[in-house]
């Protein structure tokens, strides 16, 4: 390696500007070839950047808290877009406030079914303490769901990946489910997604249908204060 | 694009700060989001440019959660040494909620008077969510 190209490589490897660029041409490779292979929902552009970066860090020897320093102004992004879903919310009020009973009752069976299915199947498989822990929350958005991961003691970082997992999970199979159970109305399928898969499954609803998506971003954002008050009181009364 | 961005964080800013002062177990970005929407409510309308820049930042909502998946490096001994209950676990239990949270709203709203506006059988095809 000629002195020059050493000291290149670094400052690339330490700036946060190579972390800040590598995430958004890996997302745009993920979307062009979500594009270009018919929008299928298994090519999801999350799914394919993620490994994209991954396999780019583990080639170049950066580890991840280096690639975060950069990566971190867009995740950062996450809170004001989370407020951002107050405009689609909104938009819908009217429906939202016809069906609310219906709405309620989703919410709170779909929200309790999510993290107790996760941590019986992960029980029943022989799953860790610290893997079932982490693995509750994974439903919300991650800044609520690494918050109530750490509050009942599992791995809040862990947490993170299970909450992505999920969510390209829904954006990928949650087409496939709602069909089979014979769902069409646009504004449960929309809050299914954002109820059991947060931003991305709300990222998906909203790449379809407005109406979907309103309804995703209402489901993401109750979910998340359902989880965030209920998960730990939960948490006491079986462990505590 | 940048009064709107300064909104977005504001609300955020307040969200965090309630959240702080009262203990609220509630992220501050969720209550950010229930003060702008109670905003739009006493307003009576979305503003144009609100509309532009949310629906922008909400188009590429899922490039947002990329810094945090590639966090899976981090993890891969985990992941491996427990492949298949953390599998199962996460297939399971994502397609469950999506398909029962759905199905319990669609059972329940359907006697609303309008439960299939717009939806007919013939649009959910291959792109329905």
């Amino acid at each position: 390696m000629s002195p020059d190209f050493h000291e290149i490589w670094v400052y690339l490897s330490a700036s946060p500007l190579a972390g800040l660029t590598l995430t958004l041409a890996a997302y745009q490779a993920g979307m062009w070839v979500f594009e270009r292979f018919g929008r299928r929902p298994a090519l999801n552009p999350v799914m394919i950047a993620v490994l994209l970066i991954a396999a780019t860090l583990m080639v170049a020897g950066i580890d991840y808290r280096t690639y975060f320093d950069g990566a971190q102004f867009v995740h950062f992004l996450l809170g004001p877009a989370t407020v951002a879903l107050a405009v689609p919310l909104y938009r819908q009020f009217q429906q939202v406030r016809r069906s609310a009973v219906a709405l309620l009752v989703a919410l709170l069976t779909g929200s309790a079914a999510s993290a107790l299915s996760a941590v019986a199947i992960a029980w029943a498989l022989g799953a860790s303490e610290r893997t079932m822990l982490s693995l509750a929350p994974k439903s919300v958005t991650s800044p609520i769901a690494m918050g109530v991961s750490e509050q009942i003691g599992g791995l809040p970082s862990l947490t993170a990946v299970f909450v992505i997992l999920t969510g390209i999970i829904a954006a990928s199979f949650g087409t496939w489910v709602l069909n089979l159970v014979r769902v069409t109305d646009w504004r449960a399928r929309g809050f299914g997604m954002g109820v059991a898969a947060h931003g991305i499954g709300t990222a998906r609803a909203l790449q379809v249908n407005e109406v979907a998506g309103a309804f995703a971003g209402l489901g993401m954002g109750l979910n998340g204060l359902v989880t965030a008050i209920l998960l730990p009181i939960l948490y006491r009364l079986f462990f505590g | 694009m940048l009064g709107t961005l300064t909104l977005l964080l504001s609300c955020q800013l307040a969200g965090e700060l309630t959240a702080r002062l009262l203990h609220l177990p509630v992220p501050g970005p969720v209550l950010g989001m229930v003060l702008l929407f109670v905003g739009l409510l006493v307003r009576g309308g979305v503003p144009e440019p609100l509309q532009e820049t949310a629906g922008g930042i909400l188009r590429h909502l899922s490039l947002l959660f990329v810094p945090a998946g590639v966090g899976v490096m981090a993890h891969l001994n985990r992941l491996q040494d427990e492949a298949l209950p953390i599998a199962a676990a996460l297939l399971g239990s994502t397609l469950i909620g999506v398909a029962l949270t759905a199905w319990v709203m669609s059972i329940l709203s359907r006697r609303g008077p309008d439960a299939e506006t717009g939806n007919g059988e013939n649009s959910v095809g291959e792109d329905a969510p």
